[in-house]
């Protein structure tokens, strides 16, 4: 697997120029779908992630509903263009499974007994994959949630760490997953300390494990930063132009 | 111990105080440690830590006034929309004076889909639907007058403090407005330009709740408009 291409240069330096405990450059927007009732939009380097939540809202079809909480559905989907060579629409096996996987992600953080016989309809569109895009759909996902209203204990964050040409990394892009020796996504609650997400492809040592894992929740905190500024900057924004025009 | 200061904008999960204090509204407590739950603004009230949302879904609650939408005509009541997660559910002896009978009375003449009801929450809780009523005075279908929509979470703010909003409101523009409590207000006025102007008015509230002030700027706001008309 290694050998073939140089993940990490003579500098110490990784294929898109970042220090290995560095994140990708992050961008994150709150409520741009009028339709929806909550929704918010990343970049996370080059993959490039839309998330819709509807609800808490009726059931369809009647019989799924549940008598002591609601119904938490999620559709990770990735959009034909999204990859190099065209992707079917329909959704794939890895689709299905990162559906279940970012849902079991969520379901802990959502006060969902709050809300019985109703369902939340979450909705990932992943329009530009570029690697670690099941960590930022729970990340988009928890931003479109809080706009969305709903109760949640916490945010839920998602960051990757793993391990390329013998080095521990974090926020692996899609070349590094693909040709590195280990991924391990987290998702993490930054202020309960939980980790709701725990995956791991590849080969590593315990103490490489450890080493990852934690630099892995040092990302997700650095995510959650960014995740609350983007959530109160819809409502900062009219705060700051409605008193710019008190004082004039 | 407090960490935010009062009316700052706090997010799910955000530790708002540690101590003997009481988890209001849109809080949770773990141990002596009092969380967010929803993104708003935290408010600390003597003991109680509480979160008011800006945005959130209308969950029904007994002695509400409600604005709903007849959406089914069933053979003994209807079925209402009322911008809820939960249908609203008007019985037919609820609205006729006489008692109902099946054989009798046409109960889509009384009320058809499509028609707006202005109504009352009699009984809700987590096991049935709502249960509606219209006969109080002033509730009943709805004849006249425009609506408007806004998040639920805003109709405390469109209210304002002992009413202080809605009457400024109501003054400033003559119209007769009607608050639901699911976030869905009724305006009536005397003239078309009345009706926008509270229109316009009530959409800045809900554009601007988290803001302070809100009242003295809306006052200012319609009169200016009102200069520039006439």
């Amino acid at each position: 697997m290694s050998g073939k291409i140089k993940l990490i240069n003579e500098n110490g330096l990784r294929v898109d120029g970042r220090r290995p405990n560095e994140l990708r450059p992050i961008k994150m927007e709150v409520g741009i779908l009028s339709n929806a009732d909550g929704s918010a939009y990343i970049e996370q380097g080059k993959s490039k992630i839309l998330a819709a939540v509807y609800g808490p809202r009726e059931v369809h079809p009647r019989h799924l509903a549940l008598p002591d909480r609601a119904l938490l559905r999620c559709r990770y989907h990735m959009a034909p263009f999204s990859v190099e060579e065209r992707k079917s629409p329909a959704p794939s096996r890895r689709e299905i499974e990162l559906s279940k996987v970012i849902r079991e992600a969520l379901e802990p953080a959502i006060f969902l007994e709050k809300f019985p016989r109703t369902s939340i309809d979450v909705f990932i569109e992943v329009l530009q994959a570029d690697g670690g895009t099941r960590c930022a759909g729970v990340t988009v996902a928890s931003l479109a949630l809080a706009d969305a209203g709903i109760p949640m204990r916490d945010m839920v964050v998602a960051c990757a760490a793993g391990k390329v040409d013998g080095v521990i990394v974090l926020d692996l892009n899609d070349l590094e997953d693909k040709e590195g020796e280990a991924d391990i996504p987290v998702a993490y609650m930054p202020n309960l300390g939980l980790i709701s997400l725990l995956q791991m492809d590849g080969i590593l040592t315990i103490e490489e494990f450890n080493q990852a894992l934690n630099l892995a929740i040092e990302g997700c905190k650095q995510i959650y930063r960014l995740q609350k500024e983007a959530l109160k900057a819809k409502y900062v924004a009219i705060k700051e132009e409605v008193e710019e025009t008190c004082l004039q | 111990m407090f960490y935010f200061e009062n009316r700052q904008i706090v997010t799910p999960g955000d530790l708002l105080a540690e101590g003997d204090y009481v988890a209001g509204n849109n809080t949770y407590k773990e141990g002596f440690r009092i969380y967010a739950s929803r993104l708003g603004l935290v408010e600390y009230d003597g003991r109680t830590v509480r979160v008011i949302a800006l945005n959130s879904v209308y969950i029904p609650s007994p002695g509400d006034q409600v604005i709903g939408k007849i959406e089914d005509v069933n053979v003994n009541g209807w079925i209402v929309d009322i911008n809820s997660p939960y249908k609203g559910i008007l019985r037919a002896n609820e609205a006729f004076n006489k008692p109902f009978r099946q054989q009798r009375d046409n109960l889509a003449s009384l009320l058809d889909v499509g028609d707006l009801i202005l109504a009352k929450v009699v009984a809700f809780d987590r096991t049935i639907d709502p249960i509606l009523t219209i006969r109080e005075p002033g509730l009943g279908k709805i004849t006249q007058g425009q609506i408007v929509k806004v998040s639920p979470a805003k109709v405390p703010r469109i209210v304002g403090r002992k009413a202080s909003m809605i009457n400024m409101l109501k003054k400033e523009t003559e119209c007769k407005i009607t608050v639901g409590r699911n976030g869905i207000i009724l305006i009536s006025g005397p003239s078309p330009e009345n009706e926008r102007l509270a229109i316009l008015a009530i959409e800045r509230i809900a554009q601007e709740a988290h803001t302070s002030g809100l009242t003295d700027r809306i006052a200012e706001m319609i009169r200016r408009e009102k200069g520039v008309k006439t």
